[in-house]
């Protein structure tokens, strides 16, 4: 939740970047192959030391492919500047089980928790819970209602609702816990509500990051003020740049804007054009030498609040973006500085809000 | 002694193991776990996670587990105030867990009411693969309305359903996990992945309650698939457990009790068509141990006063009697007025809901007369769970277990500590020792998975089901 009035200019100069790990190592799951690394905490690890701010986890359709969450917190205590963004989709899960899951991600992670909310338009994902295809104008509006269920319901513990107070016998101030009494808009079907309070104390960070693709983003769908991070997309890397000005005057300064990228680079001897399979998907995509890229991230990371890297295969591209392109983004100043023991929010320059239930009582909300 | 053994060879169960598995329930929620004390630490910091799991791996413990509740708690219409609450989704934690132990296993209690089959079997498996074969899954089946208030699907079951709608559900799980061939692994290339050196089958299940069509996205984990644990004590829920379970986590850790107990269930698992001793059993206990029996019943009372103290035993009968008694001394006789509601509600997370609360109140004060009990002993006596209580020096309380252990009264203790994080500290250091003297505690893990530790069977691939169109 954005209530801060956004970033300064001074931290907008540098940027951060995050890497998509989906599939990029063992985890026991069956997914094998020559460009995979020998286990997920292997390919954590590689990635945290080789200076990325954040790891993000895809919650793929493919075979072998885990839950997204659990994937993220199984990092969490073996990590400790890396922030951890798994992808949940806002449509065929139970908000309420997601809202206390991404808390617990926050607590075995230190804080260093976020969460790239999608909506999954997919008759697949319909069938497997038995539901109606959900498509087109009500996406955005699942999206917005599972984020505004959670940013209630971690409200719903004021951070100093534990207060073990040995004299009265009580472990909780009850006036500090709120109901969430969340209640779906018309265009959801079917309708919801969700009651709260939530049944995990309030997130470290009192309110994660959420991050939403640019295209669930706006007027009629998920405000803007309701996420932290927009996700841009465009065609190509020339057009990434001005999509990015598009987006920031669409939405205003106070949210963070993060370039998607893909990366295919010369590596091993191969030039980056041989190991380019296909013309790439719906994202730009980056076909070169690590010194292009580098000076092309500098360029970006100017417009872009941060940018996501879609390697063509981690293993590969990884050696090359450690040894060559961060060290020098670093170098020149392009990249913030890591914050040892630092939040998600630090790393975004928002400061920790307090929950929206501050000072109202739970017996007002009960009484009706 | 013999009785005993009567009692069970009757029942079938003949060849009892000898030996005992603990497990340790972090329990986050309730009057048992010491909130006042000065040792007491965090109920969500992940450290006081990581050190109970941790010493209960050196303990050699099978398995960490956690309960689920999908609703805070209330006391007359507020949440309830007094006790520990507040705790991480089960699944969540132990992933974490999982990438900080080797061998333990983690035990996720979850719902089958507020839950779908295709997603919760697709975490669980996610779950058993992170860990390398360590998973369970407890299954509960908590129904009612005001616990659906939380959720999309809302309160929707008939409780007399809800084992009906359980079985379906375990089902699905099983074909979820049955799905993919013995040998596929997804072979990961530049065109993406696909399930490569056996076969997937989709899973197609309609039924009452739910719909569910997958082509599943795991293979197999390294004991096969989770194990399944159950919890649920009437006798649809001991019918479900003989079916369906590996090991239930029971309420019956006394002597005599767990003795009938295992033959009740010896004798349902074997009408269920399954061999006598295909169910474990692991009653929930609490262990209250010093080096002399008079130290430990000194801290009993210490473990006791701090567990429930003034207001929390007002606040219990509050519960029975529906409405406040803030006027009454716990240190006097129980209240004399009758109760405000007709049926004690579920809302209070309490094991008596449904009760006919004038019956029960006007029966309560009738004991706590006899026994001369004032408020606070009454409530110390029935709430402080004085039967899964093991109280005595540490080789007493080990006698006390190898006694179990010889008839195969269970396979073991599912163990709540009453102080995070250190409350499993003497029971490892101490009790586990005296055990292993005896002979009647494992030296070591056997393997890696919690179904080897355990010692339970793989389970066959099922043979029905048809391929997975690709
Ligand atoms: C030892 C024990 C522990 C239990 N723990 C939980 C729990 O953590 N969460 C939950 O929702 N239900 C829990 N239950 C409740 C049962 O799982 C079950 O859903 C409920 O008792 C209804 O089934 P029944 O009528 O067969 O007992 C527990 C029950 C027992 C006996």
């Amino acid at each position: 939740m954005s209530t801060t009035d956004g970033f300064s200019s001074e931290a907008r100069r540098a940027g951060f970047l995050a890497i998509e790990l989906d599939g990029a190592g063992w985890d026991g799951t069956g997914v094998r192959g020559d460009d995979v690394f020998a286990s997920l905490a292997a390919a954590v690890l590689a990635v945290e030391t080789a200076g990325f701010h954040v790891a993000t986890f895809a919650d793929s359709p493919l075979p072998g492919r885990a839950n997204a969450l659990q994937r993220a917190a199984y990092a969490g205590p073996i990590t400790r500047t890396i922030v951890l963004v798994p992808e949940v989709d806002t449509v065929y899960t139970e908000p309420f089980h997601v809202s206390i899951q991404l808390a617990t991600l926050d607590y075995v992670s230190g804080g260093r928790a976020g969460w790239i909310a999608t909506a999954a338009e997919s008759s697949e994902a319909a069938a497997a819970v038995g539901r109606a295809a959900v498509s087109g104008a009500a996406l955005p509006l699942e999206a917005a209602a599972s984020i505004e269920v959670s940013r209630r319901l971690w409200d719903s513990w004021e951070d100093d609702a534990v207060i073990r107070d040995v004299s009265t016998g009580r472990y909780i101030d009850a006036d500090k816990l709120h109901y969430a009494d969340y209640r779906t808009p018309t265009g959801i079907s079917p309708a919801y509500s969700v009651k709260g309070p939530s049944i995990i104390p309030r997130p470290l960070q009192g309110q994660l990051p959420v991050l939403v693709p640019a295209s669930l983003v706006g007027e009629g769908q998920v405000p803007a003020d309701a996420v932290d991070a927009v996700l841009v997309t465009a065609p190509t890397p020339e057009l990434l740049a001005a999509e990015i000005a598009d987006v920031r005057d669409r939405l205003g300064q106070s949210v963070a804007l993060v370039a998607e990228l893909d990366v295919v680079l010369d590596a091993r001897g191969q030039p980056a054009t041989e190991r380019a399979v296909g013309t790439g998907g719906d994202r730009a995509r980056y076909v070169g030498s690590a010194g292009g890229l580098t000076a092309f991230l500098g360029q970006l990371l100017v417009e872009a609040d941060g940018v996501r890297l879609h390697p063509a295969s981690l293993v590969v591209e990884l050696d090359e973006l450690a040894r060559l392109v961060l060290p020098e983004l670093r170098r020149s100043g392009a990249l913030r500085p890591m914050v040892q023991d630092g939040t998600f929010r630090d790393l975004l320059g928002l400061p920790r809000p307090t929950s929206r239930y501050t000072n109202s009582h739970i017996a007002a909300a009960a009484e009706n | 002694m013999p009785q005993h053994t009567r009692a069970l060879s009757e029942a079938g169960v003949s060849t009892p193991t000898g030996e005992l598995q603990f497990g340790v329930f972090f329990q986050g929620v309730n009057s048992g776990t010491i909130w006042k004390a000065a040792e007491s630490g965090s109920q969500t910091d992940f450290e006081s996670f990581r050190r109970i799991a941790q010493t209960a791996e050196r303990g050699l413990f099978a398995a960490f587990f956690l309960g689920e509740g999908l609703r805070l708690r209330e006391h007359l219409g507020q949440p309830h105030a007094l006790d520990v609450a507040g705790r991480p989704d089960a699944q969540t934690m132990l992933a974490a867990l999982a990438s900080v132990t080797s061998h333990i296993g983690l035990v996720a209690t979850q719902n089958t009411t507020y839950n779908d089959p295709a997603d919760l079997a697709h975490r669980l498996s996610t779950l058993d693969l992170l860990s390398g074969g360590r998973a369970a899954w407890n299954v509960v089946t908590t129904d009612n309305a005001w616990t659906g208030e939380n959720f999309r699907r809302g309160g929707y079951l008939d409780h007399a359903d809800r084992y009906t709608h359980a079985e379906a559900f375990v089902e699905t799980a099983k074909a979820v996990w049955d799905s993919w061939g013995p040998d596929a692994v997804a072979r990961q290339g530049t065109n993406g992945s696909r399930p490569e050196g056996g076969a997937s089958r989709r899973v197609h299940h309609q039924g009452q309650h739910y719909t569910v069509d997958i082509s599943p996205r795991l293979p197999r984990s390294a004991q096969y698939r989770p194990v399944l644990f159950q919890a649920g004590d009437s006798p649809a829920g001991r019918d479900f457990a003989a079916r369906q379970a590996d090991v239930i986590f029971s309420g019956h850790p006394q002597f005599d009790d767990a003795v009938a107990f295992r033959a009740d269930i010896t004798a349902r698992t074997v009408r269920a068509g399954r061999p006598a001793d295909a169910v474990k059993i692991m009653p929930a206990s609490e262990f209250i141990l010093a080096a002399t029996s008079a130290e430990a019943v000194e801290k009993q009372a210490w473990v006791r006063e701090l567990q429930i103290g003034p207001q929390q035993a007002v606040a219990y009968l509050e519960q029975f009697w529906g409405r406040r008694l803030d006027g009454w001394d716990p240190h006097g006789p129980l209240p004399d007025v009758g109760p405000a509601v007709e049926e004690t509600s579920e809302t209070r997370g309490s094991g008596f809901h449904g009760a006919k609360a004038a019956e029960l109140t006007a029966q309560w004060r009738q004991e706590a007369a006899e026994k001369e009990q004032s408020i606070l002993q009454f409530v110390r006596a029935k709430a402080g769970r004085a039967d899964a209580s093991f109280v005595g020096s540490y080789s007493e309380v080990a006698d006390k277990l190898a006694a179990y252990a010889a008839v195969g009264a269970v396979d073991g203790f599912n163990i709540s500590p009453w102080l995070i994080p250190t409350g499993l500290d003497d029971i490892v250091n101490h009790l586990v020792p005296e055990l292993q003297d005896r002979g009647v505690y494992p030296t070591e893990y056997r393997g890696y998975t919690l179904r080897e530790n355990l010692g339970l069977a793989v389970p066959e691939r099922a043979s029905v089901g048809e391929p997975a169109v690709r």
